[in-house]
């Protein structure tokens, strides 16, 4: 009946496609079936690694499991994570390092790299060494820095300290200082993405601005207020957005330099969750504090772009 | 610290090679100082000693910690500690490098971090090319849905899914195997990034529609295509998202530390802290020192490369 019927419908077919409803053998032929070829190892991973992971978070922060029983508990992981007092610590903390980092980590870029940018001749290399910390592995700089801040005379920074007559700081063990020695060894890492990121911005800004800025009289400094910085605008206010939401997520370099202490100071939210998951086997609740971070994480962000939407360039 | 009296001389070579050719440079070296502003002596004094500062403070602060950490991997312990800024003063210790092979057993360690990289990148290149293919030129009707599915992952902060992820490592869904403790653990999860794909399926999106028709009317088929056509013509992206995937499996430590809890199969990242407090302090140097030596030695072989993905990295973010 199909064969028969066949002749009169591909005619049809090519005259309006639309109308053919697609049989499996159409399909395939059609090519349906290599198409799903291709997408087959990107919806493999990212239903096993990413997507089904997100989703399972939301059922895992109701549920208490130890791999043989899992049983629902409503919200009470919930509560056990707000009745934590570490809880507290480790937010403040966080918010702490986390405008520290900005603080320092977000006009240095801006700096440097439009200085880099008025460097004819050394730019290049000038570049490459603001890149130079970025490759190296972060828990080989922070395993250096953890020598630098030793916290005897052999550390680099007592030792220059002693050239003063000054020192020695316990540095890392200092429960007022670990939080900003955190901060410049994780500010030395990353800076330099940054940089390369705002130079290449930086080059893409149409030399007509300038030049009409120029022949209205604007000097050297309002230049660069008047025509750099609004050109940049938009990838400034994304950069601040992504610093802001990575070093709030700062796992390796507390994790590896003081593993939280002294006294809690450097206890941040991700290690929290480490030490609830992985250290005290309680997943519901390193699930529930993960969720509440990616929720405030997430308000942050939409509170941020809402605010700043009379800036952005597009 | 000796750095800095060498690098101006190997600065030099540059300067001289752009001096014969200045034509060339002119309308791109139009920044916010303009060759009229140059004129002026003293905008020229003032950019030469901001200029001179900022690459002695790059040097001091950017070379100046690796320069110490080859000069601790190449000094006994005691004398790192007593003269921390002492430039060897009884010679060169290479014996250090041997004693961090034989006692840390940081070969096997390399080998680890070597696979896992190697992996890393082949299942995120097939990820990413294959997954940009369909979205960005195969175009079948549900693609738009993975599409929006892949693009939403960005939005949403990893931590959220850290826990989750651990868990259906141990335990794969539909399969009950557990990838604890093989590499596959690192190798896929690494892979399912939408960084990559995204990065992938725009710069496919720009190739002329024209050509997969032409290749099409001479009778290559999907994966004809794909192959010989896509695959070569999109070298320069592919470039980036190796790069960027390979640096990023080197410098991973979290995860294989969740994933890779038999000693015998985890990557330095992993190892070095956990040996940090029983070893040495030249050995544990010596051991820092190689992992650094690797990544830097490619970045300035590289380096034009290195930058322009960090570069084309933000383009995307911007």
């Amino acid at each position: 009946m199909v064969a028969l019927d066949d002749p009169p419908t591909a005619a049809r077919t090519r005259a309006r496609p639309v109308r053919r409803r697609p049989s499996a053998v159409a399909w395939v032929r059609r090519g349906g079936l290599t198409t799903l070829v291709f997408f087959l190892p990107l919806l493999l991973t990212f239903a096993y690694f990413s997507w089904w992971p997100i989703l399972r978070s939301l059922v895992l922060s109701l549920q208490q499991t130890n791999f043989i029983v899992t049983e629902w508990v409503g919200l009470a992981n919930f509560e056990r994570v707000l009745a934590d007092p570490l809880l507290l610590t480790a937010v403040w903390n966080t918010t702490y390092f986390t405008l520290l980092a900005v603080a320092i980590g977000f006009p240095v870029p801006i700096l440097l790299a439009v200085l880099i940018a008025e460097m004819r001749r050394t730019r290049g290399f000038a570049s490459v060494l603001a890149y130079l910390p970025v490759i190296i592995p972060p828990v080989v700089s922070v395993l250096l820095w953890k020598t630098f801040y030793r916290p005897d005379e052999a550390g680099l920074f007592n030792t220059i300290l002693g050239w003063f007559g000054l020192g020695p700081l316990p540095w890392l063990n200092d429960p007022d200082l670990v939080i900003p020695a955190i901060v410049v060894q994780a500010t030395w890492a990353s800076f330099g993405t940054a940089v390369i990121i705002y130079l290449a911005t930086l080059m893409t800004i149409r030399t007509e601005l300038y030049e009409a800025a120029e022949i209205d009289g604007a000097s050297i400094l309002r230049r660069f207020w008047h025509v750099t910085l609004p050109q940049m605008r938009g990838i400034l206010l994304i950069m601040l957005l992504l610093q802001l939401i990575g070093t709030f997520q700062v796992f390796t370099e507390p994790y590896i330099m003081t593993g939280g202490g002294p006294e809690n100071r450097s206890m941040t939210l991700l290690l929290l969750i480490y030490r609830y998951a992985f250290v005290s086997g309680d997943y519901g609740r390193a699930t529930a504090l993960s969720l509440l971070l990616a929720l405030a994480l997430s308000l942050l962000s939409a509170i941020y772009l809402w605010a700043t939407r009379r800036w952005s360039t597009s | 610290m000796t750095n800095v009296t060498t690098e101006p001389a190997t600065a030099e070579p540059t300067r001289a090679r752009r001096r014969r050719a200045p034509a060339e440079d002119v309308r791109d070296e139009r920044s916010i100082i303009s060759t009229m502003d140059r004129k002026s002596p003293l905008v020229r004094g003032v950019v030469a000693v901001a200029g001179g500062l900022l690459l002695v403070a790059l040097v001091v602060t950017c070379a100046g910690p690796l320069f110490w950490l080859f000069k601790a991997a190449t000094s006994t312990s005691t004398e790192t500690l007593a003269q921390p800024f002492g430039l060897w003063p009884s010679g060169l210790h290479w014996e250090n490098v041997t004693a961090a092979w034989s006692t840390v057993r940081f070969g096997t360690y390399l080998r680890n971090t070597l696979i896992i990289c190697a992996g890393s990148w082949f299942f995120g290149l097939l990820v990413a090319t294959t997954g940009g293919y369909g979205i960005a030129i195969l175009r079948p009707a549900y693609a738009k849905v993975v599409e929006i599915a892949v693009l939403a992952t960005l939005f949403i902060p990893g931590v959220i899914s850290l826990v989750a992820l651990y868990l259906t490592v141990v335990n794969l869904p539909l399969l009950n195997v557990n990838l604890l403790n093989s590499f596959w653990a690192v190798w896929l999860p690494a892979s399912a990034s939408a960084f990559n794909v995204l990065l992938v399926s725009r710069y496919f999106q720009a190739i002329p529609r024209e050509l997969f028709e032409a290749a099409r009317i001479d009778g290559a088929g999907s994966f004809r295509v794909f192959w010989s056509l896509v695959l070569p013509l999109a070298k320069p992206i592919l470039g980036v998202v190796s790069l960027l995937t390979i640096i990023g499996a080197y410098k991973d430590f979290l995860w294989p530390l969740l994933a890779l809890p038999d000693h015998d199969l985890q990557p330095i990242s992993v190892a070095l802290p956990r040996v940090e407090s029983s070893t040495d302090l030249g050995v544990f140097m010596a051991a820092l020192f190689v992992s650094v030596v690797i990544p830097v030695a490619l970045f300035l072989v590289f380096q034009r490369q290195f930058l322009r993905a960090a570069g084309s990295a933000g383009a995307i973010k911007g």
